[in-house]
């Protein structure tokens, strides 16, 4: 699946993203998650990464959704502690976990492994506007940049034994790494724009990659489709 | 703030969606050919301080600094967002791609507020308070109303909904605060270091 056209995985995330999104029975979401998972699967992804963002989205979820289950009915008196579960706002809860997670998993299967230069391309073929598109790669290349960068300097100020701590001279400190960030990025863009414009830059940006769809994407495509009806079919017929 | 995939009403989400797609159509006409590579770099400096976390109290928060974009960006402070997010969602995982529409509104909408009522004031400014004040109000400003936003798109996706949204808004009084000191700081600093970027003379 890592091989399919990344415009059809971007439409087919999005897609599906969209659907389990708008869902609301437990019949579809299930299913929607089984999907998930199997895409996951397929996906054959990292697991420590995947790990980490599934427990970053689940501990949101834990830290915010007993609000929802205690307090959901408004005739639940407000102050009673535990005892105030309501039926209504569990399932709620309920529902937005396994939404919230098969969403995850489907983003990730299909999206998130390719590299962001391709993402680029693929938004620009999928007639995304141009210059967000290339606001979207420019960006790409210098967060690398950038971030190295910024490591430099927390080494640097480390090394001098700067600790982050809840003071005066800690704001001061991030305030001035922060402005530094900022000035010297806004410096390099202006070298980067002369010397681009050295090079023959007249304001047109071209892109150099192309997809060609295969034999396999086609009916990855068509199985897609066949999942999006389903959902579509399990929540609305 | 930053809200996760799954928790918000379909209407909700298309509304954040369309709403931040006329923004975002607004904020690339207002950004030239040319413009694009300040704007990126730009947008990668937000991306890449937003990994700074600072402590407050016991815990610490991470910064965010939407009030600084809109004053530097503008209107094109919505596709800077936009892009910065998305980034966010595919390489980290954090927020969400349904929600995208919805947490660009969220945190642009007070950044280009942001530029409108404060810049003409940072035209005024002359001492380095003044300058620190108008950074500490725009940067705690912002984040007010991007958790005000948040809260309402929480709210307004379910009656149950409005504990989480106070929730919310309740853990944000620290962020507030750090993010009101920090901005206040880069403002002043930008005033001695680089004032350009704050106040560009008009063409």
């Amino acid at each position: 699946m890592a091989h399919a056209d990344p415009r059809l995985r971007v439409v087919t995330g999005f897609v599906l993203a969209m659907l389990l999104a708008v869902s609301q029975r437990f019949d579809t979401l299930l299913a929607g998650l089984a999907l998930a998972a199997i895409l996951y699967v397929a996906a054959e992804l990292p697991t420590e990464p995947m790990r980490r963002r599934l427990v970053h989205l689940n501990i949101f979820m834990a830290l915010l959704l007993p609000f929802l289950a205690l307090h959901a009915t408004p005739s639940e008196g407000a102050w009673l502690p535990a005892l105030a579960l309501s039926r209504e706002g569990a399932m709620a809860a309920l529902r937005i976990v396994i939404k919230g997670n098969a969403i995850v998993l489907v983003v990730s299967a299909l999206i998130s492994t390719m590299d962001t230069p391709t993402l680029g391309h693929t938004l620009a073929h999928l007639r995304v506007p141009d210059k967000l598109v290339h606001l979207f790669l420019f960006t790409v290349r210098y967060v690398e940049v950038l971030h190295m960068e910024y490591l430099r300097v927390m080494r640097g100020i480390r090394a001098r034994g700067f600790r982050p701590r809840a003071n005066r001279h800690t704001y001061r400190t991030i305030s001035s790494l922060a402005g530094m960030l900022l000035v010297r990025s806004f410096d390099r863009s202006e070298r980067v724009l002369a010397a681009m414009k050295c090079r023959g830059f007249r304001g047109k940006f071209f892109l150099l990659d192309y997809f060609h769809a295969a034999r396999g994407d086609f009916v990855f495509g068509l199985v897609a489709l066949a999942f999006a009806v389903t959902l579509a079919w399990m929540e609305w017929i | 703030m930053h809200i996760s995939e799954g928790i918000l009403s379909p209407p909700v989400l298309i509304g954040g969606a369309v709403l931040s797609a006329a923004a975002v159509v607004q904020g690339l006409r207002e950004l030239d050919d040319e413009d694009i590579p300040r704007a990126a770099v730009l947008t990668a400096a937000f991306f890449v301080a937003s990994l700074i976390h600072v402590p407050v109290g016991f815990s610490s928060a991470h910064l965010i600094l939407n009030g600084l974009l809109g004053i530097i960006l503008g209107w094109a402070a919505f596709p800077a967002i936009l892009v910065a997010l998305l980034l966010q969602a595919v390489i980290f995982n954090f927020g969400g791609l349904t929600v995208l529409g919805v947490n660009t509104f969220i945190l642009a909408v007070p950044a280009v507020l942001c530029r409108m009522l404060f810049v003409p004031v940072l035209r005024r400014s002359h001492t380095r308070t003044a300058f620190a004040l108008v950074g500490a109000l725009a940067g705690g400003l912002a984040v007010t109303l991007s958790g005000l936003l948040g809260a309402a798109a929480i709210a307004a996706s379910g009656r149950g909904f409005r504990p989480v949204a106070g929730a919310l808004l309740a853990v944000h009084l620290p962020v507030i605060i750090t993010e009101a000191l920090i901005t206040a700081g880069i403002v002043s600093f930008l005033s001695r270091v680089k004032p350009g970027m704050l106040v560009r003379k008009k063409k």
